[in-house]
């Protein structure tokens, strides 16, 4: 039976609160790190193979190894608790029942990379995040583990909690860099990356909650330990969300690499009484669709993309034999479509005739060109837009289109 | 409204003890902290942000209409936000809460009842995906809907 690392604290009771933290070994981590020199932290992240948990999942070692060096440069971390992928909960989860943990990782990241400076930034919808963020940060000063001359060690570090208000696309780095700096969330063009130009141009790591949460644990017992856990190319424990027609949904952290279906089954208690899975998304909406035929696939950043999927954030959302597919398609689409920035005419357009053509087939209006134009309108949003939102978008379209074909058609107007 | 009088002061104060590169940087806490005082960011707010700030009036008014948590609109003593993410779809929610409570005040998303105390809305995924159906009304998260703890969550915002 697989013990819990990054979740074994969240259901003690008073687990939000620092003497918690410090009785069940809190803090330890940091103490250790920073008696190393900061490249050594680095380089045991490296070898720990961790890599983000964001979504995209880029090494982090490799991330903080491009920060500029040098005294005369002001560098910044920003940690990311914008989640607002549907399917998603696990950075809530922490934040709320864990936040000593995320604080010690990101004293520990902002030793690595050199910042004196973080920020956090959480959505505005958070309320008891943001108040457990403020607390846990109040407090971590007062024991001197923020502020000037942290455990004695000569390191600084002030951070700073920033309410993020009602905007999904503030997730992505560089829309985060813009609303950080007080404007509207507008991705920025990349390169360059925020690690050269981030924040008022400066050097700038953007890190998700659960990435900073690794941090410590690999620090504490070493890159070996770590990577031993997961699978060769996706190291370490992950925190699944499991919502949707199962009998138990909720928030489970198991290696990286086990079978979904073991997740699904033998986790969150299985697909509810009487029903098989038609479908299941294994990342958060954006990712595409798994099918019951491939439910035995690893949950890995290599094992989904294998068979055309991601891993995503993990959240994974399973859909029974009852499901139309139809409106799935719908709800996806009219997430993404309120949500995009509208600085791009693709996503903003295109998003919107897209939402208007499937709802033509919600309502069982729609005619064989609109099956034509919804393909078209696809290809039309996808690899063109400015930011990966779009795509986000297009791609479960495209692949609810190639998979449920027959549905799409049974939903067109009768005459 | 959105934001509690106590995080009012723990964010103000949290802002107080750091000295932020940019001033900008405080826009998104300030338009809180005037939402919070006026029910709404009226035009009279928005203009004292920009001032405040030294700011251009635009560059404050259409970063606050940007993002969906401003209001330049006054709503209801209560506002719930219904979560109308796939999730709480699936098990449900969304559309089905939505329909319930909108039925039983008299109203659809987006309106205000008569007496002013509630104002419905949509919103997308409010991550309570695994206790779905949920909802939010102002601060508090309300998970596992069933029509027991809606109608106990109505009776109870009629009451005070
Ligand atoms: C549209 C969009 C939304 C995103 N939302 C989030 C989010 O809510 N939380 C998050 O950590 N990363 C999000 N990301 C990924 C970030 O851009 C970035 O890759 C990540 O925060 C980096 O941290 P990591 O390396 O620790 O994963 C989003 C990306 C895109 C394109
Ligand atoms: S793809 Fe959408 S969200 Fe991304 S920049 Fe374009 S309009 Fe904005
Ligand atoms: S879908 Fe409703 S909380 Fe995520």
């Amino acid at each position: 039976m697989w013990q819990p690392i990054l979740t074994r604290n969240i259901h003690l009771p008073n687990s939000e609160k620092i003497t918690t933290y410090f009785d069940h070994g809190g803090y330890q981590s940091v103490r250790k790190a920073l008696t190393l020199a900061p490249d050594d932290v680095i380089d045991l992240v490296k070898r720990a193979r961790l890599r983000g948990r964001g979504g995209a999942g880029f090494p982090t070692g490799l991330k903080w190894s491009f920060v500029p060096k040098g005294a005369g440069v002001t560098r910044y971390l920003a940690v990311n608790t914008d989640e607002g992928e549907p399917g998603t909960f696990k950075d809530r989860a922490i934040v709320e029942r864990d936040p000593h943990q995320i604080i010690e990782g990101v004293i520990i990241a902002a030793y690595a990379i050199q910042a004196q400076r973080a920020f956090v930034y959480i959505r505005g919808e958070f309320f008891l995040g943001v108040k457990r963020w403020i607390k846990a940060i109040a407090d971590a000063y007062q024991y001197g583990l923020l502020g000037k001359n942290i455990l004695n060690s000569g390191f600084s570090l002030d951070i700073s909690v920033h309410r993020g208000a009602g905007a999904y696309i503030c997730g992505e780095e560089t829309a985060m860099i813009e609303s950080l700096e007080g404007k509207r969330g507008e991705p920025r063009l990349k390169p360059p990356y925020p690690v050269q130009a981030g924040l008022w141009g400066q050097p700038t790591v953007v890190q998700n909650v659960e990435t900073l949460v690794n941090v410590p644990h690999i620090v504490l017992n070493g890159p070996e330990w770590y990577a031993a856990i997961g699978t060769e190319k996706s190291t370490g424990p992950k925190i699944f969300c499991v919502s949707g027609h199962v009998n138990r949904p909720g928030v489970y952290e198991l290696p990286l690499g086990t079978p979904l279906r073991t997740i699904i089954d033998d986790y969150a208690g299985g697909v509810r009484h009487g029903h098989t899975i038609k479908a299941v998304i294994p990342g958060g909406v954006s990712t595409n669709l798994v099918l019951p035929a491939q439910l035995d696939v690893p949950m890995s950043f290599e094992g989904l993309e294998a068979i055309g999927t991601q891993l995503g954030t993990g959240g994974i959302v399973v859909m029974d034999d009852t499901t139309n597919m139809v409106e799935v398609a719908r709800r996806t689409v009219a997430f993404f479509a309120h949500e995009s920035c509208g600085s791009c005419v693709p996503c903003r357009l295109g998003g919107y005739r897209l939402l208007e053509t499937l709802t033509r087939f919600t309502q069982h209006t729609a005619t064989a060109d609109d099956l034509q134009n919804l393909q078209w309108l696809v290809r039309g949003i996808n690899g063109i837009t400015f930011c990966p939102l779009g795509a986000g978008m297009a791609n479960p379209v495209n692949a609810l289109l190639h998979h449920f074909d027959g549905e799409f058609r049974a939903h067109m107007q009768v005459n | 409204m959105p934001m509690a009088t106590t995080s009012r002061t723990e964010i103000a104060g949290h802002g107080a003890r750091l000295t932020d590169p940019v001033r900008q940087s405080m826009l998104l806490t300030a338009l809180y902290l005037a939402q919070e005082r006026h029910g709404y960011l009226t035009p009279e707010a928005i203009e004292e942000v920009a001032s405040r700030l030294d700011l251009p009036l635009g560059h404050v008014f259409s970063t606050a209409t940007f993002y969906s948590l401003f209001r330049t609109q006054p709503s209801g003593r209560f506002v719930i936000q219904v979560c109308d993410g796939l999730s709480c779809y699936l098990r449900d929610g969304a559309d089905k809460v939505a329909d319930y409570i909108g039925g039983k005040l008299g109203i659809r998303p987006g309106e205000t009842s008569a007496d002013g105390r509630v104002t419905l809305e949509r919103v997308q995924c409010l991550a309570s995906c695994g206790t779905a159906p949920a909802l939010r009304v102002n601060d508090a998260l309300y998970e596992n809907l069933t029509p027991t703890s809606l109608d106990a969550l109505l009776e109870r915002l009629g009451e005070n």
